[in-house]
């Protein structure tokens, strides 16, 4: 039998020899090139609580200056059916140029960056900064009694991160969400 | 540009709008938007017509561009008027028509201060619209002008809306004609997938029992989508159904012409639906109302669907080949290669198919019990069809059982003929649509077949079509009930009537006649032929409050939650029929 690959797609994956109509619930990285213009992030954040899609992450800066131009990320899970209309939603959008699913598109990077507050003493601080040079963590602000860290990685890196220093004080946390790019020389 | 060649935002909005074409705008004053009125007062090209309340602007500029193919143009002032306009514009974005609205808005210098008849309209009507603006700069109010009316015309139509605040019509900018905008906000149409096209060819030639499924989207795609799919019927002789918002693409007196389709669609529409092993759907988008219950939907059929919008394919029910574009396109490149490999189409196994068809035809599923004492409403309206359908003729109805009448006992053997709100449902939509028709079409004759109830929600615009002298005929199927909600009272609450009846209703004829119109009153099926034509031969607008039967309901029906092969055909068969799972689904 002959595999039934839609033209286009990644032959490595096998998430097209999915049934569409199977509920099969999956988490997708979305890069969208929208206009910078006023109200493009409520139009698409809009979309998604308005037809019941789920936002996990979301991203937005501009990227393109001079052709006013941002990328949003959105990390966003769903059947396979759901994850299309999404998309075909979005690419309705006036302001929406582009919608690339960098997990059907193949292996993509993905980063968040997160700032950790971690106040300790004694044995506690001297151990929190240990762990901080494994995660390869910067130091990026320091009192007597606090370390204030700065991480980029995987999210997976920076949940594990904060595992490990929530005994050690940790007070705060701040994350940036996902931003992701296709590997390779593609732009995609 | 110097000094000298600018002109004013207001006059910007009225130049831009004659450069659109623009010749007729529904409105209503108010203090944001008194420039642009201003400029309004000193031009003759654009024929404005004043509502008496923005819902029904909307709704008239619906029936505007829907009985003329063209935009439809809609002022409101800021605040109350900007609110007024969120239901006809929710309206036209479910059934895709090309509206635009210009909202005034308080100035720019006092946004978000909570001004005087603030709101954040653009928030409030993002969702409602395919897209909107904010000009906070009198030299970009041009470029979104015709920006506007690219996006409401183009791919899928619908409505959008510019909010203007009053300070940007004041000031003074530089103008842009039409033809000097990028058109680069209009999105790329995907081009055919040809394997796709041939497969669906072959099994279109192969069908042993296909059905051809139009919507709206034949129409709104316009003449050519019509004859196209005119042809494709005669030459295959496959038979076709049509959706609430697709009547009158293919004439009514057509002979592969099944009726309606969906929930108060005829038996023959439904079971074809059901058992056919091949469905074309052509611009319709496979709405809850025309599949009833979905895992249970055309069980056997290869489904090709085309269509404009990407985000209508695999929505509702998996297709096997989408082809997405605008419908005439596709339609003539199928046609041309059908005719290349010879027009086949499987002619034995067709006509067995048409025997079945035949033998559900023979159900008569419109059938009802007539009266000589009462006037049954579908009586009502099969004299009001047969009395007028020889007339260059637009209806427009309102909402409920009497829009399902309609649409089951007239006939439209044209396009854009038929004015009904479908997605949105709105109640109160036909009387201020059936004025932006008359106001498009000042010769034809126009009926709104209304129920008593939605007719009471835009009742006030009595005054517009007096002003204007448009002889739109209101022809009332008063049965003294929101009917539509009795009938599903009756059917799934156990017959409990909650607040289903129109009590303390106006006398009809007076309320005309306080209007200096007509009014008549028909209680007799014997006089119904009678007061029907003195309605047609009056010259102005009458309003026909017709009595009728109070507790008829509309069949066929398929209950909610239920299958195409297990609908309701009449009272007899009705007991125990709906679950308590549908009685959740709307
Ligand atoms: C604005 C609005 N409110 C409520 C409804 C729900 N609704 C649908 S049909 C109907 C009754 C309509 O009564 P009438 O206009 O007299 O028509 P009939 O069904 O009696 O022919 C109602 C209340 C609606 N469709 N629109
Ligand atoms: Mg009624």
């Amino acid at each position: 039998m002959s595999l039934k690959l839609k033209k286009g797609v990644n032959k490595q994956s096998a998430y097209n020899l999915r049934d569409p109509n199977l509920d099969y619930e999956a988490a997708h990285t979305l890069s969208i090139i929208v206009d910078n213009e006023s109200g493009v992030l409520a139009r698409v954040i809009g979309l998604f609580s308005g037809r019941g899609y789920n936002i996990d992450s979301l991203t937005v800066a501009e990227v393109d200056p001079d052709g006013h131009r941002s990328r949003i990320t959105i990390v966003t899970t769903g059947t396979p059916k759901v994850i299309n209309q999404i998309k075909a939603q979005l690419n309705r959008m006036v302001p929406v140029h582009e919608v690339i699913d960098l997990t059907l598109k193949g292996k993509a990077v993905q980063r968040e960056l997160a700032i950790f507050k971690v106040v300790a003493n004694g044995n506690q601080r001297v151990e929190s900064l240990r762990l901080a040079d494994v995660f390869r963590a910067k130091v990026v602000d320091s009192t007597l009694k606090s370390f204030t860290f700065e991480l980029t990685g995987t999210s997976e890196k920076i949940d594990a991160f904060a595992e490990l220093m929530a005994p050690l004080g940790l007070k705060e946390i701040a994350r940036t969400g996902i931003v992701a790019l296709l590997r390779g020389d593609n732009s995609s | 540009m110097t000094q000298a060649n600018k002109i004013t935002g207001a006059e910007i909005v009225i130049k831009a709008l004659i450069d659109q074409g623009v010749d007729t705008v529904f409105g209503y004053p108010g203090g944001a938007i008194l420039p642009i009125y201003d400029e309004l007062f000193q031009q003759k090209k654009i024929k404005h017509i004043l509502v008496r309340h923005e819902q029904a602007a909307t709704h008239a500029a619906e029936g505007y561009a829907r009985s003329t193919g063209k935009i439809g143009v809609v002022f409101v002032t800021s605040g109350p008027g900007a609110t007024n306009s969120v239901t006809g514009l929710t309206d036209a974005l479910m059934d895709s028509v090309p509206i635009v609205v210009i909202s005034g808005q308080v100035p720019t210098f006092m946004i978000g201060n909570d001004a005087f008849q603030e709101a954040d309209t653009v928030g409030i009507t993002r969702p409602c619209t395919k897209h909107n603006w904010l000009v906070k700069d009198t030299n970009k109010l041009a470029e979104t002008i015709h920006k506007a009316f690219e996006v409401a015309g183009s791919g899928r139509p619908g409505p959008v809306l510019v909010d203007v605040p009053k300070d940007v019509q004041f000031a003074s900018g530089c103008y842009t004609k039409k033809n000097e905008i990028k058109k680069k906000f209009i999105k790329k149409e995907s081009s055919i997938d040809l394997n796709l096209l041939d497969e669906a060819i072959s099994r279109l030639e192969r069908a042993e029992r296909p059905i051809i499924y139009s919507g709206g989207g034949v129409i709104n795609s316009g003449q050519s989508a019509v004859n196209s799919l005119r042809n494709l019927v005669a030459g295959t002789n496959f038979p076709i159904t049509s959706t609430l918002m697709g009547l009158g693409s293919y004439p009514a007196s057509g002979k592969n012409w099944l009726g309606m389709l969906g929930m108060h669609g005829t038996y023959e529409a439904n079971m074809c639906m059901h058992d056919c092993d091949f469905m074309l759907c052509i611009g319709a988008r496979f709405d809850d109302r025309i599949t009833g219950r979905i895992d249970a939907f055309s069980p056997n059929s290869y489904k090709v669907h085309l269509d404009i919008d990407p985000s209508s394919i695999n929505k509702n029910i998996t297709v096997d080949a989408p082809l997405i574009g605008d419908v005439s396109q596709i339609l003539s490149v199928l046609i041309a290669r059908w005719k290349e490999r010879g027009s086949k189409v499987n002619k034995k196994k067709l006509s067995a198919w048409w025997k079945s068809i035949e033998s559900w035809k023979a159900v008569q599923s419109l059938g009802y019990e007539n009266s000589s004492s009462v006037i049954k409403p579908q009586y009502a309206v099969q004299r009001l069809e047969e009395l007028t359908k020889s007339y260059n003729r637009f209806v427009s109805t309102e909402v409920g059982q009497h829009q399902m009448w309609a649409a089951q006992f007239m006939g439209f053997e044209e396009p854009n003929r038929w004015m009904t709100s479908g997605g949105l449902g709105t109640m109160g939509y036909g009387f201020p649509a059936s004025i932006g028709i008359q106001i498009a079409h000042p010769n034809s004759l126009v009926i709104n077949v209304a129920g008593e109830a939605s007719w009471l929600m835009n009742m006030q615009e009595l005054g517009t079509a007096v002003q204007y002298r448009l002889p739109v005929k209101q022809f009332i199927l008063n049965n003294e009930r929101l009917g539509m909600v009795r009938q599903w009272q009756e059917l799934l609450h156990g017959e409990r009537y909650s607040h289903s009846w129109s009590d303390a209703l106006p006398d009809f004829v007076k309320l005309a006649e306080a209007y200096g119109i007509k009014g008549i009153r028909c209680e007799d099926p014997a006089m119904l032929d009678d007061n029907i034509r003195e309605m047609i031969d009056y010259p102005g607008p009458v309003i026909f409050d017709c009595l009728v039967e109070k507790h008829e309901n509309c069949f066929p029906m398929i209950p909610s939650g239920k299958a195409h092969n297990e609908m309701i055909l009449g009272e007899q068969t009705e007991e125990n029929s709906i679950s308590d799972d549908g009685a959740v689904l709307v």
